[in-house]
């Protein structure tokens, strides 16, 4: 069937099942914008920045597993993209943005709105095209969200001239690829498979790191079967947070600079790491040379680029998180290590760093606990950057499946309240809660616009310190509480949302949080709460820039015991 | 940690902005490419590209991954100290009148090259081999006075055997490797 670009592009993402599209229009984009209405199948979701556009797609992703698609359009619209397809292709997170392009005459020619978007985003997307004939358009679609889901997911970004948009050709939507040379492993090898199972067996104090990974394959199951056969404890990465129930008796927790103290001791103490679905980020491993001083390493991810990138590994597997473990899982013997686990629980016990002090004062940690309570841990959690992100991760437990969505790689701020509005629209029938920053919030706080013109019912916790309150934390104990630039006015945020026609409530004390989060909470639509905070509290656990996870600082309490030095532990036979 | 010579051959889908995306992978670490060279392959529609690079052994070896990552390459091999054959192509353009022309043709003979142009004031010579001869020839012509050079950069092949790039198969080397590792 003969079509235009602009129809064959809808046309493509009704066959790959897209609902919703994030997006801002303009003139290159404008062909696409003008059939849209033929497809109502096809939501469009009108943002108030690219960027917006660019998260939502990445929160409607990670909170759905499906791509998430956003829509700019030539010059600044695809610049204002860039942030978000960053953060989407160091946190592997499945996306495919379309950008509109000048006509092809005039490519190359500095023209009006005219960016080179493929060369800017070259080194930040999986794969992108420049689009230069209408024939051409279904098999990149294909091609497009086959890159992006499979694999390690990642964006991929296709560029359309005005006119390849306008432009006649025939439509036939191919059934698969033409991408030989592009195989993603999934199974892993077997007889490395066979090895580390039998290291497992042999391991007296096995520990497993389980990331990201974990939650993009879907292998909930086969890790907790893992955990349970082989009784080996499990720490997460800040981005694994929610792939495995933190309530269970062998969950230890978030390793990383602002991990638990017994998560990081227990890396530090093992002799044997089995890795998961992680690439070892510097914020989860603090200093390499002295990360795991005793452990053997066992690293599975689907990325063969990533083993051995950031620290020696003795045994790679490469492959699918979820197929490599279920043949793990048949392999490995039925073990326990009590001694091993008995000695975690005495660190836990010894090292306590969720305890939230008492007192007048409002602590940001009361009020993530609080919607803890309230949401009987059972909501979606999205963050932006900062202590608040850190606290939201520490002080909330995740025991469902893919509850915290998060921007770890990127550490973007302002990711949290336009990755909210994705994941609510993904998700309309889970609770989401953005639990944001004052200084994250307004990196993206036009987007309440967006909330409140597609009525996403998203609650809005700020955690109001008037701080940039991580770098402050950092002045504070780096930089001799030199607090250059970190001080921070914001706008009545209650004022604010009542502007942009949202119902909010500010909160000053700690009896006022659980009836404010009720009401939040009984409310249909969306609702914004300003948490005025203890401005100069600081996230603990600390294992500071430059030191090793076992160097980790906690909060100066009374009493409390020094990190002992895990060292001195038996040295392994394996 | 020292950086060594490097010889990576890839074997790539004939598409706009391959090379721009391999290229690009080694400037985000600093690396200077010394010699790239690009051409046809013997596949339709497949070009093999040869780079030569100073790194050290580990983080050529990740960039080599990387590369191996990006759609359009069917595979990257580090062949640096395999058993393999290098070339390169040289025009020289030398200075030479009817008094020195002779002496200049002797020395050209010497290293297998050939004059390829002669004007009333210069010749161009056209040399192959490897680095270092083309090197030394130059050292001995430098002296009538070089006018202009020119030099393809490297291609390499590995001698014998069925070469070490087979165009559809992609075995998982990353774990090959680890195994043999893991049996030490």
């Amino acid at each position: 069937m003969k079509m235009t670009g602009a129809q064959m592009i809808c046309e493509s993402l009704v066959k790959e099942g897209v609902e919703v599209i994030f997006g801002i229009l303009g003139g290159a984009i404008l062909p696409l914008y003008d059939v849209l209405p033929q497809y109502p199948q096809l939501r469009h979701i009108l943002v108030r920045h690219e960027q917006g556009a660019a998260h939502a797609a990445d929160g409607y992703a990670r909170a759905t597993g499906k791509v998430g698609v956003c829509f700019a359009t030539s010059g600044p619209g695809a610049t204002n993209l860039v942030t978000g397809i960053a953060n989407a292709h160091l946190d592997s997170s499945p996306m495919v943005a379309i950008t509109g392009q000048v006509a092809r005459p005039f490519i190359g020619k500095d023209a009006f709105q005219e960016v080179d978007i493929t060369g800017i985003t070259l080194p930040i997307t999986k794969h992108n095209y420049l689009v230069m004939d209408a024939a051409s358009i279904p098999e990149t679609m294909k091609e497009a969200f086959y890159l992006a889901g499979t694999g390690r997911p990642g964006p991929v970004l296709i560029d359309l001239p005005r006119d390849v948009q306008q432009e006649s050709a025939e439509f036939n939507y191919p059934n698969r690829t033409n991408l030989p040379q592009y195989k993603p492993t999934r199974q892993g090898h077997p007889a490395q498979i066979k090895k580390a199972a039998k290291l497992i067996g042999e391991s007296q104090r096995p520990l497993i790191i389980a990331g990201r990974g974990i939650i993009i394959s879907g292998a909930y199951a086969e890790l907790k079967e893992l955990v349970e056969k082989a009784q080996v404890p499990v720490v997460t990465t800040l981005l694994g947070t929610s792939c495995f129930p933190e309530s269970h008796a062998l969950s230890y927790g978030m390793i990383g600079m602002h991990g638990m103290a017994y998560a990081n001791m227990a890396v530090d103490a093992a002799d044997l790491i089995i890795a998961i679905g992680m690439r070892f980020d510097d914020r989860a491993t603090a200093k390499v040379s002295g990360f795991a001083p005793h452990a053997h390493i066992i690293h599975i991810d689907i990325d063969p680029a990533e083993i051995g990138k950031n620290v020696r590994v003795d045994m790679p597997i490469v492959g699918d998180a979820k197929s490599v473990i279920g043949e793990l899982n048949k392999l490995v013997d039925k073990t326990k290590h009590i001694d091993w686990v008995r000695k975690l629980d005495e660190w836990r016990k010894e090292h306590p760093s969720l305890i939230i002090r008492d007192g007048e004062s409002l602590l940001p940690q009361y009020v993530v606990r609080q919607i803890y309570e309230a949401t009987n841990g059972e909501a979606i959690i999205v963050t932006g950057v900062g202590q608040h992100q850190m606290w939201a991760a520490q002080h909330y437990w995740y025991d469902k499946p893919n509850t915290f969505i998060s921007s770890g790689g990127l550490g973007t701020m302002g990711f949290g309240l336009p990755a909210a509005i994705g994941a609510k629209v993904g998700c309309p029938d889970s609770t989401v809660w953005c639990i944001d920053g004052d200084g994250s919030l307004q990196m993206t706080i036009q987007e309440l616009a967006t909330i409140a013109q597609e009525k996403v019912g998203v609650k809005i916790a700020v955690l109001h310190n008037t701080y940039l309150g991580m770098v402050r934390q950092w002045q504070e104990l780096f930089y001799n509480k030199r607090y250059v630039a970190t001080p921070l006015s914001s706008p009545d945020f209650v004022k604010i949302a009542e502007a942009y026609g949202l119902p909010a409530l500010r909160v000053e004390r700690r009896e006022e949080v659980a009836p404010a989060i009720q009401k939040a909470m009984a409310e249909p639509g969306a609702f914004l709460i300003d948490f005025i905070v203890e401005p100069e509290e600081n996230v603990y656990p600390m294992v500071p820039p430059g030191a090793a996870l076992a160097e980790v600082l906690e909060e100066p309490r009374k009493g409390a015991k020094a990190v002992k030095d895990s060292a001195k532990l038996p040295v392994s036979n394996i | 940690m020292a950086t060594t010579k490097h010889i990576l051959v890839a074997l790539v889908e004939d598409k706009p902005g391959v090379l721009n995306r391999m290229a690009s992978l080694f400037r985000r670490r600093g690396f200077n490419i010394e010699s790239i060279a690009v051409g046809h392959s013997e596949t339709p529609k497949m070009s093999r590209m040869t780079f030569v690079v100073n790194g050290a052994a580990n983080v050529v070896e990740q960039v080599r991954k990387q590369l191996d990552k990006i759609v359009e390459t069917v595979k990257v091999s580090d062949i640096t100290g395999d058993n393999v054959i290098t070339r390169e192509l040289a025009f020289i353009k030398v200075k030479a009148n009817s008094a020195n022309r002779s002496e200049i043709i002797q020395i050209v003979d010497i290293f297998r090259a050939n004059i390829v142009d002669v004007a009333p004031d210069s010749v161009i010579i056209e040399a192959t081999g490897d680095e270092e001869k083309i090197n030394s020839l130059f050292n001995l012509i430098r002296g009538f006075g070089i006018k202009e050079i020119a030099r393809t950069g490297r291609i390499a092949m590995t001698r014998g055997g069925s070469g070490p790039l087979p165009v559809m198969k992609k075995p998982p080397r990353t774990q090959a490797k680890g195994q043999k590792k893991a049996t030490k």
